[in-house]
């Protein structure tokens, strides 16, 4: 089939190419634009690695097709954090609370998270569970990944309150647990 | 694990995990992250059926397509060697197929790879697999590996006459004893079902072959390993292969191994003089990437009336599939060697028949062969329970290994070093409130809610070690099971700490980074860990069976214990004090009795890597390297506990 043009804004940046009508939005994003924090997992919508947030909510890109998100805003993994190295509370909080292992959920499991913040500041336990429900991880047991979730939002509660503090010494002790 | 003498900082404290700023930013790199000039990318025919023939293959009509560079078959690739399998069992007869990497004359398993089509586009490549036309003249199959040692039963290799493996039987002679001196004698068929790893990480790798060099990037746990292997087949030296782990997305025992895929994308780059990079798909995973377990246990235990037993025996059926990966076939000998569980069984023996079925290879999969073991020797103690009459919890108790008994050989010859069964049993009750669970039973169960109550205990080998009990000459694995580490301080004072190890997941750059920051005193933010290149540290075994910090861990401390040593005697020298009054506190190495006098770790690394004033004899420098093997076997130490509480559904009142 011939070529389609398509125009995206991804993490802010517009982007014109010509894609095949069948590219998948994530090997768009991947393959042509170098975007490759988001991950394929599964080939089938399960897992959830590659989910982005495409106008705002979060869609798995495997099930997109680059055509379909022509005129769209695409955020990724790369575009969530503030200016410089500024990170989303999401990302600081799966930080904080040991949210992740070998990290290759995470990307998908960070903008599912920031989805449901953005829509529900306050969430309960059950709520971001469910919210989860389409990301995979095999590493973790997804304990640690829910406190992460609802740590960030408290800070984000609290950062509505009062500016954040300067990002930490990654190497200072967090708590003194001793040797 | 040595101390530093002077009072740990950074081991035992909680840190942010180095390795997380680029994995929650999406600038972590996995293999199929990376793409290099002329890349072409492969994708790989597959056989739809479980046993057959070929009679043809047919690749013209995928070769002419747009895009397509080529397709390749079995007799395409330039490999001197199949498949490897490393296990070269003492005493045992076993029958070893040859396994190449592309099917040749038949194929055995649904997956098994047949060719491979590569070109210049993803999509283009596996639309072209579609016109390869493979003819199959379809054979008899068997799946179940117990019909498989019926007589009469179709062969999966016709030439070994028989699917039997190999058998091997370890622990107690003496069985029949055991059976006399037991009142009651149980007998359960156990089936430890196939499992499947499932990183959320398909397999994938990257090889490039450039002037004589070959490259291989690998979502693999065992790089060093990896190289050894493509050394035989690819017939190359060594030293012109570099393979590299880079971050890799969660293996669980299934990226332990060498597949057929890297092997055929080294030998296709090599042939074609473009780099392969081949991505498994989600069902390529399922069906190509080993399985785990897939054992029958028929499993006989003889107890007293009183509960406590006389002796264990587990005949393990186990179907290793149709070909054997890296470790297929010793598998089941780790349920050999934790049979025993925690308890105290004069007589074990455990019998492994190993057989072949027309299904992918078993291999390791978290645990490999123990959480079999566990599940075996669990189920007896409560079903042998039930059929005395007495709780599980008292017959759990009446047969643990007592903690006044340690050290304590167990029947199959494996030395427990220590443990406290009563204790750690006693400290779970206590914690899920056991008591209290069981009223509350009784009270549900009155209003017709049916709750279970389940727990476990286990016995695990961490660390796959030392190597003469698993090597060549003890268990039989072809390998050594030590762990090297290289602690390299900067002449500013920075660290590096290169390791064997192959982490994915597991946070090694920052718990040995912690290891490696206290013993010269320093801090973990200027301790860089570099690891899955075999271009770049020593040789290394991997990461796999929960023992990269037990012997890799280990091997950085000794390593870093080592440049303390080095640096405590430069300090003394310039200092004009003796070496053993030199502490490690506060970030500097001072004089004990003067803390005013000292020097940061950059003033030793500067006074070492500009040698004006060393001691006499002394090299410059401050690098230490150690290979470390465990003197002990290691880590069947733990009685862990796992609890599971399960509520049952309401049931409709009468």
């Amino acid at each position: 089939m011939a070529p389609v043009r398509v125009s995206l804004d991804v993490n802010g940046t517009t982007y014109e190419r010509e894609v095949e009508p069948r590219l998948l939005l994530v090997h768009f994003l991947r393959d042509h634009l170098g975007l490759t924090g988001t991950h394929v997992g599964c080939d089938t919508s399960n897992c959830g690695a590659c989910t982005v947030h495409l106008n705002g909510e979060a869609v798995k890109s495997c099930t997109v097709l680059a055509v379909q998100a022509d005129g769209a805003q695409v955020t990724t993994i790369e575009g969530l954090g503030g200016p410089g190295d500024a990170l989303h509370p999401v990302q600081e909080a799966f930080w904080e609370h040991h949210g992740l292992q070998c990290g290759y959920c995470t990307p998908g499991m960070i903008m599912a998270a920031a989805d449901l913040l953005a829509r529900n500041s306050d969430p309960s336990e059950a709520e971001v569970r469910e919210a989860l429900a389409g990301n995979l991880c095999r590493c973790t047991g997804y304990h640690n990944i829910v406190k992460a979730v609802m740590a960030a939002a408290k800070a984000t509660g609290r950062a509505e309150a009062a500016p954040p503090p300067p990002p930490g010494d990654p190497t200072v002790p967090v708590t003194g647990v001793g040797a | 694990m040595s101390g530093n003498g002077n009072g740990s900082r950074y081991v035992g404290q909680r840190l942010r995990r180095k390795e997380d700023p680029p994995l929650i930013t999406g600038k972590g790199v996995y293999t199929d992250d990376m793409t290099l000039p002329g890349m072409l990318y492969a994708a790989f025919v597959r056989s739809p059926e479980s046993h057959a023939r070929i009679t043809s293959i047919e690749t013209s009509a995928a070769a002419a397509r747009d895009g397509i560079h080529a397709v390749l078959t079995a007799e395409d690739l330039d490999l001197a060697a199949g498949m490897p399998m490393a296990w070269v069992p003492p005493g045992v007869e076993i029958n070893t197929p040859e396994h190449w990497p592309l099917a040749r004359g038949e194929v055995k398993h649904v997956g098994q790879a047949v060719g491979v089509v590569l070109g210049e586009d993803k999509y283009a490549v596996v639309d072209a697999t579609e016109d390869v036309v493979v003819e199959y003249d379809p054979l008899p199959v068997v799946v179940d590996p117990e019909a498989a040692l019926e007589d009469g039963s179709p062969l999966v290799h016709e030439q070994f006459g028989t699917n039997r493996t190999h058998q091997w039987g370890l622990g107690s002679e003496d069985m029949d004893v055991a059976w006399q001196e037991a009142d009651i004698v149980i007998e359960r068929r156990i089936v430890n079902h196939r499992v499947h790893g499932a990183p959320i990480e398909p397999r994938a790798c990257l090889a490039e072959y450039r002037a004589g060099y070959l490259t291989l990037w690998s979502t693999t746990q065992i790089p060093h390993l990896t190289r050894s292997f493509l050394a035989g087949s690819m017939q190359m030296s060594e030293d012109r292969i570099r393979v590299v782990a880079p971050d890799v997305g969660g293996a669980f025992g299934t990226k332990l191994n060498h597949y057929p895929e890297e092997a055929v994308a080294c030998a296709a780059a090599r042939r074609l003089g473009r780099p392969v990079k081949w991505t498994e798909t989600r069902s390529e995973h399922m069906t190509t990437t080993t399985h785990g377990r897939d054992q029958i246990d028929r499993v006989k235990m003889g107890l007293k009336r009183d509960g406590t037993i006389t002796g264990l025996h587990i005949d393990v059926l186990a179907d290793l599939g149709a070909y054997y990966q890296l470790l297929t076939p010793i598998i089941p000998c780790f349920t050999a060697f934790v049979a025993s569980g925690c308890y105290k069984i004069p007589r074990v023996r455990t019998d492994i028949t190993g057989v072949f079925t027309n299904k992918f290879p078993t291999d390791a999969t978290r645990g490999a062969g123990r959480p079999e073991a566990t599940h075996v020797v669990e189920v007896m103690v409560e079903q042998a329970a039930a059929e005395i009459g007495i709780a599980p919890v008292d017959i759990r108790r009446k047969n643990f290994i007592p903690k006044e008994d340690f050290p304590a050989e167990v029947a199959v010859g494996v030395v427990y070093d220590s443990g406290d069964y009563h204790g750690t049993l006693d400290k779970l009750l206590e914690k899920i409130d056991f008591d209290e669970l069981e009223r509350e039973r009784s009270e549900l169960r009155e209003r017709g809610i049916y709750r279970g109550i389940g727990y476990s205990t286990y016995m695990e080998i961490c660390g796959l070690a030392p190597s003469r009990i698993v090597g060549p000459h003890g268990v039989g694995i072809q390998g050594g099971f030590w762990e090297s580490a290289i602690v390299r301080v900067h002449p500013s004072g920075s660290v590096t700490v290169f390791t064997g190890t192959s982490p994915h997941g597991q946070g090694l750059d920052t718990s040995m980074a912690q290891i490696a920051a206290d013993r010269p005193g320093t801090t973990p933010d200027v301790v860089e860990v570099i690891h899955g290149d075999t271009n770049t540290g020593p040789y290394g075994m991997g990461t796999y069976g929960s023992r990269s910090l037990a012997v890799g861990g280990e091997s950085v401390a000794r390593a870093a214990e080592k440049v303390q040593d080095k640096a405590k005697r430069i300090v003394a020298h310039m200092l004009e004090a003796a070496p053993e009054d030199i502490e490690v506190a506060g970030g500097k190495f001072t004089v004990r009795g003067s803390p005013d006098k000292g020097m940061t770790l950059a003033e030793v690394s500067g006074a070492a890597y500009i040698p004006e004033n060393l001691p006499d004899g002394m090299e410059p420098g401050l690098e230490e390297t150690t290979l470390y093997d465990p003197e002990h076997p290691a880590g069947s130490t733990s009685c862990a506990t796992s609890l599971s509480t399960t509520a049952g559904r309401r049931s409709t009142p009468c």
